[in-house]
């Protein structure tokens, strides 16, 4: 028998599901202790912006928001990995990713609260990011369009896309992924498979054992983590954004977790899965396992935990009461920025809205 | 100075913007060795290189997502779709991202990009290879959308298109690809963009056109002259956003209004433009406005396709209507 090709998805995990370490080669990252209780640190106030978004929602001060419940290894992961130059292009979750690169949390509110400004994050490196984007796996392309550019300009940067298990059905990733081996280009696709697109179950988007694997078919390396390790998904990321800076070409990872939470505030996931799945799900998750890591590391208490979520909410309040205190925009802010100069004929569509404004309409 | 067609105008505008602005990038199936299955983009691989004249993997989806992602950081992409019934797969990216981009980030993003699709039928191509649809991307805001009718405003409509810091679908009326010659001097001139051209005064009639049935325009206003009728023609070029003024200006002052275009009528852009005189010059009318399209059919394969085109002896029978009305 002659092979014509011969391959496999290796799965990567340090800490277990109660914290303990399952290989002793800890990447260099990990041993610097201070560095992973800032990783703690970062998911945990990741994990109270959440819980705070969505009480805003349930009162009335938030349109849907898409929690993060659960991904918060795999998002602090990737955004720590990542260096400011990189360019990330998330969908709409990856909260811990943006916070790392300077979302603010009143951006999130306000892009959830109904409010394009929302989106015009004002601190770098998250400024020259893309900003959500809600069409599934769109944003995978905008990443490749993006390592064209810095490899056509010979450019060290690389890009970063995220996209959810549902997400890699779409032609767009394999479109994205494809590009990027053809031609060599600085991108790294993260597939954070939290087993649920709404209410699908990952073992109906594909048949595909790994979707990992699903890199293999573009040429690009591809790997299985484990998406509540947050040294497995640093490590993976690390790896292959050092791969794409060098011109080593794209990775694709696949980072294995669970949707805690509802896929919105608009889902109810009572309806689709049932209880012990979700309880199962809570076992695995991301942060008791880091908190367990460090606390027999002595880097980590209950006292530290209880200040640190003292600071967390101190600081989500004021962003909240910052971004209950923004006024809407005016109404011409709808025309302003359809072009980069209103053309004549829309203006004098802004100019009726203007003179029913002053009507008091 | 040389005589160039349509296609070496595009070419032209191509080569001289790509010499002056190393951030013009070619992107699409077959633009590179092939110089496009038009040539459009013959010459251009060998002159700036692989990476600025850059053959795609053969997935419309990705030339247009990819065309946002490098105009996002700074590039100017002039992506190509090989043909216009092709560019459907593209629209998602377009309508999502392209067009709104700048204001879904209030300006914090753009999207400086050009996508290039010889449009129309009339050449007896093979199915999918003839539509018409611009009136799909007139709807979207943020969008411009233009189509040249003559190799010189080609060369300056394309160049203005690459310059603009916003998207523009630039639609090649590929019947009249070689239609004629003349001279288009290669110094980097734009034309402007939102604006229409009078290609002909007249006192009796206007006919409102773009694309490649500004040719058909022309031929009826010369018909319509032997019969002492001075029609006036007017090139939209920048279908939206839409230079109005210059159309109302007209019908106020023929006060008749023939639309020729290929499209299929129904909620073609003829009918925004209709809506318009109707809204505008309504009391300037001495006759109702004529629509002169397409049908609210498939385009046919080719043995019918000329049947389905507007022709001159239609458009004329249309003026003449309007002056039988008043």
């Amino acid at each position: 028998m002659t092979i014509a090709a011969k391959f496999e998805i290796e799965y990567l995990q340090y800490l277990d599901a109660e914290g303990k370490q399952v290989r002793d080669d800890l990447p260099e990252f990990a041993k610097d202790l201070g560095h992973m209780v800032e990783l703690y640190k970062l998911m945990l106030s990741t994990r109270v912006f959440d819980a705070k978004s969505i009480a805003l929602q349930r009162t009335g001060k938030l349109g849907t928001y898409a929690s993060c419940l659960g991904h918060e290894a795999a998002h602090v992961g990737i955004g720590s990995a990542m260096r400011p130059e990189d360019v990330y292009a998330p969908s709409y979750r990856e909260y811990g990713a943006q916070l790392y690169r300077g979302v603010q949390p009143r951006e999130v509110y306000m892009y959830w609260g109904g409010d394009e400004r929302g989106n015009d994050y004002q601190k770098e490196p998250a400024r020259h990011d893309f900003a959500w984007s809600v069409p599934i796996a769109t944003q995978c392309l905008h990443a490749a369009g993006s390592a064209l550019a810095f490899k056509i300009r010979g450019e060290k940067r690389v890009a970063v896309c995220t996209i959810g298990d549902g997400g890699s059905s779409k032609g767009d990733f394999y479109g994205a992924i494809n590009i990027a081996g053809a031609q060599n280009l600085p991108l790294v696709a993260v597939i954070v498979n939290n087993q649920w697109a709404i209410s699908v179950p990952r073992k109906i988007q594909s048949g595909a054992p790994t979707l990992a694997q699903k890199g293999i078919a573009a040429g690009l390396f591809s790997i299985q983590v484990d998406g509540n390790d947050i040294i497995a998904v640093r490590k993976a990321m690390e790896d292959a954004l050092e791969r794409a800076r060098s011109g080593q070409g794209g990775s694709v990872l696949e980072l294995v977790t669970y949707r805690l939470g509802d896929h919105t505030t608009a889902d109810d996931a009572r309806r689709y899965r049932g209880e012990q799945e979700v309880k199962d799900g809570w076992n695995k998750e991301p942060m008791k396992r880091l908190r367990n890591w460090l606390v027999a590391k002595k880097v980590w208490d209950d006292a530290k935990e209880e200040a640190w979520k003292a600071e967390c909410d101190e600081w989500m309040d004021n962003e909240v009461n910052a971004y209950l205190e923004t006024r809407t925009q005016p109404v011409s802010a709808m025309f302003d920025y359809t072009f980069a100069e209103i053309p004549a004929d829309l203006a004098k569509q802004r100019d009726y809205v203007l003179s029913l404004e002053n009507k008091g309409h | 100075m040389a005589q160039i067609t349509l296609i070496e105008a595009v070419t032209q505008a191509l080569a001289y913007e790509m010499a002056h602005d190393d951030s013009v990038v070619v992107l699409g199936e077959d633009v590179g060795v092939n110089g496009g299955v038009f040539r459009a983009t013959q010459g251009l691989q060998e002159k700036f290189g692989e990476l600025r004249v850059l053959d795609t993997p053969l997935d419309e989806t990705t030339i247009a997502g990819v065309t946002v992602g490098l105009a996002v950081q700074g590039m100017k992409p002039v992506a190509e779709a090989q043909f216009e019934g092709f560019i459907y797969p593209m629209m998602e990216q377009i309508a999502c991202h392209a067009a709104r981009m700048r204001n879904r980030t209030r300006g914090r993003l753009t999207v400086p990009a050009v996508w290039r699709a010889p449009w129309g039928g009339g050449i007896r191509a093979p199915e999918h290879h003839s539509e018409a649809n611009e009136h799909l991307f007139t709807n979207i805001p943020g969008l411009r959308v233009v189509m040249p009718s003559s190799p010189a405003r080609a060369y300056g409509l394309l160049l203005a298109a690459i310059r603009d810091p916003d998207p523009v679908m630039f639609f090649e009326p590929k019947r009249i690809y070689r239609q004629y010659k003349e001279e288009v001097p290669d110094d980097g001139e734009a034309l402007p963009l939102d604006v229409c051209f009078v290609l002909r005064d007249g006192t009796d009639v206007t006919l409102v056109t773009w694309g490649a049935q500004v040719k058909e325009a022309l031929e009826a206003a010369d018909a319509l002259a032997a019969d002492g009728i001075s029609a006036e023609v007017i090139d939209v070029a920048t279908l939206t956003p839409l230079d109005f003024d210059t159309i109302a200006e007209s019908v106020q002052k023929t006060g008749r209004c023939v639309i020729v275009h290929e499209a299929p009528k129904t909620a073609g852009f003829g009918a925004e433009i209709a809506a318009r005189v109707a809204e505008e010059c309504l009391y300037d009318l001495l006759a109702p406005v004529e629509r002169v399209t397409g049908f609210d059919t498939h385009i046919p394969l080719f043995r019918l396709e000329m049947k389905y085109l507007p022709s001159v002896e239609r458009v004329v029978d249309a003026a003449k209507r309007t002056l039988a009305a008043s």
